[in-house]
């Protein structure tokens, strides 16, 4: 997938649709943009002007909550208007094609989308066809990429750890399907994490998951040993076809966190989901909300980083209009 | 104007601090504008003796050119440690021209709360003003060409230079 979409000529932002291909300069801004919006939540006024008179629709294709409210919620802090679309009240529904929904939306001046879709590549689609001062924001698309779950996490793992060079991360469950894990794969070799092990059953693991960067584990207590981050992956049934695991029970026997396979990491690990979770199946709820458990700082964190994310898009967007 | 002639920044400070002083029997807020009007601030605090802790506000997210030029890629956070509502603050920059920067910084503040009254305090005032503010409290005034600009240079030994802009 082509990554010069995603930056303009002047080498900042445009798009944000995929994490890989992306200098670590950009990630790194994202970061600190991000950490600037983190204070807003304690001040009497929450929002800041920086794209008034923007129009940001939520295009979501695909059902979601924390992701929809937290884009909603980030576009509102930095005073948009902002426009949720349901796949039910969609003219798609009525067979009406995903570029001619883009089209009149964009008919009606819209600045950014905020797109999420069950295929693959859906974000990267509408991209092409937009004019320059349109932007895009994958928020999901099929199995390939989540981005901004990635950056969120990202986020999350250095507020608590200074640099991400001694870092061992572990991403555990259900890689097969995960566009949260791919993201965060590309992200934290981006960002230069010496460590990156995938831990799951064979058939949740894609062939050659090695050239992805990332050391495959099937047995759980190895995979965890002495890491310093255990990101844990929703089983995502609604995607499996066939048998993949035997049965949810032996699922969690074998990958579910449990208090006592977390003592195999470091004792100042770090838990992490990118949410829903489902408690008894990947997670025990004592780990989930445990001491160790980041869980809901990644949500709170999920506004800010978007809001840095949508902030480096539309930052100089008259100019190219101009253009 | 030849530079040698502007007294030194250590100078002008001092003439600023005493200026103010009236204003530290108020239980008045300092707040500096980043970077360097964050600087000036530090130094007056000391200077003055004030007991508020010291605040600084970047205004990066108020900028009217925002959609024009983009997002500045040194953004500070803004940090007001005590609430401002009621509270008159001192609002200490490096340098007044546009009053674009002063606008913007009012802004922000009025979105932590309603402040008492503002007070602008500033080590150069100069010429190009493009909006109705002025300062209160002046260190030095300048008469630039549009070609010139003045720039704070820091944060160890604080210093002005005047510069040429290049087209």
């Amino acid at each position: 997938m082509s990554t010069d979409l995603q930056y303009r000529e002047d080498g900042e932002l445009r798009h944000f649709l995929t994490v890989e291909g992306l200098k670590r300069d950009t990630l790194t801004r994202i970061l600190d943009t991000a950490e600037t919006f983190i204070s807003f939540g304690e001040r009497e006024i929450k929002k800041v002007p920086l794209l008034r008179g923007k129009t940001v629709v939520n295009l979501f294709f695909e059902s979601s909550t924390r992701t929809r409210t937290t884009f909603e919620i980030a576009a509102k802090r930095l005073s948009a208007d902002v426009i949720n679309l349901n796949p039910n009240r969609l003219a798609t529904s009525k067979g009406e094609t995903v570029l001619d929904t883009v089209r009149n939306l964009e008919a009606m001046h819209t600045d950014l989308f905020v797109v999420r879709d069950a295929h693959s590549g859906a974000a990267y689609l509408i991209a092409q066809h937009v004019p320059p001062h349109v932007s895009i924001i994958n928020a999901g698309d099929g199995r390939h990429a989540h981005p901004t779950q990635a950056m969120l996490d990202m986020f999350t793992i250095r507020q608590h750890r200074q640099d991400f060079e001694n870092l061992k991360v572990a991403i555990v469950g259900d890689i097969l399907h995960s566009r949260v894990a791919r993201s965060q794969i590309h992200a934290l070799n981006i960002l230069g994490v010496p460590e990156v092990r995938v831990v799951a059953p064979r058939t949740l693991l894609p062939t050659e998951v090695e050239r992805l960067g990332v050391q495959p584990f099937s047995d759980m207590r190895r995979g965890l040993e002495n890491v310093d981050v255990v990101i844990m992956l929703r089983l995502q049934l609604e995607r499996m076809q066939g048998s993949l695991i035997s049965s949810q029970q032996e699922y969690f026997n074998l990958y579910g966190l449990t208090p006592d396979k977390l003592a195999y990491a470091s004792p100042r690990v770090m838990v992490m989901h990118p949410g829903p979770i489902n408690r008894g199946l990947e997670i025990a709820s004592e780990v989930a909300d445990g001491p160790h458990s980041l869980i809901l700082s990644q949500v709170t964190n999920g506004i800010a980083v978007r809001m840095s994310i949508m902030a480096l898009l539309m930052g100089g967007q008259a100019a190219r209009r101009e253009d | 104007m030849n530079p040698t002639t502007i007294p030194t920044v250590e100078q002008l400070l001092a003439n600023m601090g005493q200026a103010l002083q009236p204003m530290t029997a108020q239980q008045a807020l300092m707040v500096g504008i980043h970077t360097g009007g964050a600087w000036l601030a530090e130094q007056l605090h000391r200077q003055l003796q004030m007991t508020e802790p010291l605040g600084v506000l970047d205004i990066s997210f108020y900028r009217d050119d925002f959609t024009r030029i983009g997002m500045n890629p040194e953004v500070k956070a803004s940090h007001l440690p005590v609430g401002v509502d009621d509270r008159h603050i001192i609002l200490v920059d490096d340098v007044l021209h546009t009053g674009r920067t002063t606008r913007a910084a009012m802004n922000v503040i009025f979105d932590y709360g309603r402040p008492r009254s503002i007070l602008l305090a500033v080590l150069v005032e100069r010429n190009g003003r493009e909006l109705p503010i002025q300062a209160d409290v002046v260190g030095q005034h300048l008469q630039l060409t549009a070609h010139e600009h003045v720039k704070l240079a820091g944060p160890d030994a604080l210093r002005l230079d005047i510069l040429e802009r290049v087209p």
